[in-house]
């Protein structure tokens, strides 16, 4: 669009922009692309704090546009009655209170399949880093002391080994084909069987980890979902077993982890997520059998370029009637 | 065998030296300072039948020299950059390699490699462990890896495992090699600049040899460019390693995953500090897995030659 159309709008032609509200600013590419297209109620802008500048301009809004993992509490969604959209900027939508949206009959669309190559490509990445010792060897390297110390200590094979993938939609297919090309054997937990999926399915996480080599986990973080891999199914997977998480850090009992990774009781890790980030615990930081990332396996221009056709493409068909494109399932 | 006198020419896993040492009569050429080297060859001449070597020390021409007893040299390892094939063949010595034991493993680090450049791995963990993870939606953006063309400069056992990886990416595959390859679908380049220009992605996978010394040299990697990243799990020789230093520290080059260098167990220090380099130290075989199978590969040949059987993986 060029900035003539801009500059030529009359208060009129502004007026017929839908209205969008957001709840802190949002990515300057994102926000001028998405600004041809929407107008936005921004409360920081005002000096009245947040639930009063909601009372009282937030009264007619029907969609809500969540950069970020913003909650999207019941508390919240009190202040707009008319919402009936929200749009969520991520895969995952646990920061959403989806029971209260479905109550009111607020539709929820997420980044739908905008982030999956990406954070497939993630996980299989801290997979092999872990097994291989990319970045510990890295260190070693970089310190000074291959010409001293001599060879790096070998890692593991790859090819042959078991891996237990907990949830198998989008993200966690991705990952399964990658592993597939590089020998994996491929074993899953999802809710229900998939029929048409030849991998061996597993009902319980603590059989999956029992069978498997290497748990990664690709799932949705739920109520149901909390801790998923808890002390048990850390036991249960073993001295040599490898734990890679790309989903969200509360899917694993991180206490339990770092002690099992301690003790010997699991064989290393590969996070990119932690229960309270930016907080990481520290132990982790003396550990060379684990690979660890700051939340960052959507960061590539092609998944924010995705997210944002994704997202303008929701609002778009909201506000014409038309059917959501990634309106998340329950 | 154990009239068999075996050179061992490196320290290695344990298992390999452990078997040698049982089954054979092994002399351990590490344990001689270099200087005494000679004299130590001269006093075991006589009893040294075979030698077995690594991508460090091999059989060169002034080592068979001075091992006139020599039958087998059984390499540990299945680039045979340092053995002197001619003169073995000359001389009537067989050679022996480790191929297709540890193909996997070098594809795996290769496709590793690439992903640590490119989704900068390396990098986030030096950020989370220097405590420096203070705020979320603390990032910058990395590239993406599936998708982008992956150029494999040689398209034998370890090239065509990294094309069939990186094709489950989503990678489209180009490739250069000395002809082209009649039963594939990948795209063949008949220079090693015009696959460089046109990928995003360059993976040195070719043996070392007269033709291949700095395959990679400074016209190809401006070719590559600044968007582009280079790995190598073939030789460090592959590359013109100093150029490939000033290629990145002046940006002309996008990043570069390394695995070997021309002077190993040296690297230069000028890469210590990028954060568009991962640099890991000759492990493209280094799993317990490979490098057993490699030992087991390597006493069976010796085995076999000492028992006037077949050998099971001949070179010469």
């Amino acid at each position: 669009m060029s900035a003539e159309n801009h500059s030529e709008e009359t208060p009129a032609e502004e007026q017929e922009l839908p209205l969008v509200l957001v709840l802190r600013p949002i990515f300057p590419h994102f926000h001028d692309a998405l600004a041809t297209k929407f107008r936005f109620l921004k409360p920081w802008e005002s000096p009245l704090p947040r639930d009063e500048f909601l009372a009282a301009h937030a009264g007619a809004v029907q969609a809500l546009l969540c950069p970020g993992p913003t909650p999207v509490d019941a508390q919240l969604l009190a202040y707009l009655p008319r919402l009936e959209l929200v749009v969520a900027s991520s895969a995952g939508v646990n920061h959403i209170d989806v029971a209260a949206c479905r109550r009111r009959g607020i539709a929820i669309t997420n980044a739908g399949n905008a982030f999956t190559d990406d954070v497939a490509d993630y996980a299989v990445a801290l997979l092999i880093d872990v097994l291989r010792k990319i970045s510990a060897s890295d260190r070693y390297v970089r310190r000074g002391l291959w010409p001293i110390k001599g060879d790096y200590p070998l890692g593991r094979k790859l090819g042959g080994k078991r891996v237990g993938i907990i949830g198998l939609g989008s993200i966690g297919s991705a990952v399964a084909r990658r592993l597939d090309a590089i020998g994996c054997t491929i074993l899953y937990h999802s809710r229900t069987k998939k029929p048409s999926v030849s991998h061996e399915f597993f009902s319980n996480v603590t059989d999956l980890a029992a069978e498997s080599e290497v748990l990664i986990i690709t799932c949705a973080l739920t109520a149901e979902t909390h801790h998923i891999v808890d002390k048990e199914v850390m036991l249960a997977l073993g001295k040599d077993g490898i734990i890679i998480n790309i989903g969200r850090g509360a899917l694993v009992d991180e206490k339990e982890l770092v002690r099992c990774l301690m003790e010997g009781e699991i064989g290393g890790a590969g996070l990119d997520v932690f229960e309270n980030e930016p907080a990481v615990p520290q132990e982790l930081f003396h550990m060379d059998n684990v690979v660890l990332s700051h939340h960052q396996a959507v960061f590539t221009p092609e998944s924010f370029h995705g997210l944002l056709k994704v997202v303008m493409g929701n609002l778009e068909a909201f506000f014409s009637n038309r059917p959501l494109l990634t309106p998340i399932s329950e | 065998m154990e009239s068999l006198g075996v050179l061992l020419t490196f320290p290695t896993n344990s298992y390999l030296e452990e078997e040698l040492s049982k089954r054979c009569k092994l002399f351990r050429l590490w344990e001689t300072p270099p200087e005494k080297r000679r004299e130590f060859l001269r006093a075991n001449a006589a009893s040294i039948r075979a030698l077995v070597g690594n991508s460090g020390v091999g059989a060169d021409a002034e080592m068979i020299d001075a091992l006139p007893a020599l039958e087998i040299v059984a390499s540990f390892g299945v680039g045979l950059d340092k053995v002197d094939l001619a003169k073995c063949r000359k001389k009537g010595i067989r050679v022996t390699n480790t191929p297709d034991v540890l193909t996997d493993d070098v594809a795996d680090l290769a496709i590793g490699l690439a992903l640590a450049t490119m989704r900068r791995i390396c990098e986030a963990d030096r950020y989370v462990r220097s405590g420096a993870w203070k705020a979320k939606g603390d990032y910058k953006l990395t590239s993406k890896f599936s998708g982008k063309t992956v150029g494999i400069i040689g398209l034998g056992r370890i090239g065509l495992a990294i094309a069939e990886r990186a094709e489950a990416f989503d990678c489209p595959i180009s490739y250069y090699s000395r002809s082209e390859k009649p039963h594939t679908n990948y795209k063949y380049h008949s220079s090693v600049v015009d696959l460089a220009a046109n990928c995003h992605v360059l993976i040195v996978a070719c043996a070392l040899t007269e033709e291949t010394r700095h395959i990679v040299n400074r016209e190809v990697m401006d070719a590559l460019g600044p968007k582009g990243v280079l790995v190598n799990v073939g030789r460090g020789a592959h590359v013109d390693e100093p150029e490939l230093v000033s290629a990145l520290l002046e940006g002309r080059l996008g990043g570069a995953a390394l695995d070997v260098f021309e002077q190993e167990p040296h690297v230069p220090e000028q890469l210590f500090g990028l954060d568009n380099v991962v640099l890991v130290p000759h492990a493209g075989s280094g799993t317990w897995e490979t490098r057993k199978a490699m030992a087991d590969l390597v006493l069976g040949n010796l085995e076999a030659h000492a028992t006037n059987k077949p050998l099971l993986t001949p070179v010469v």
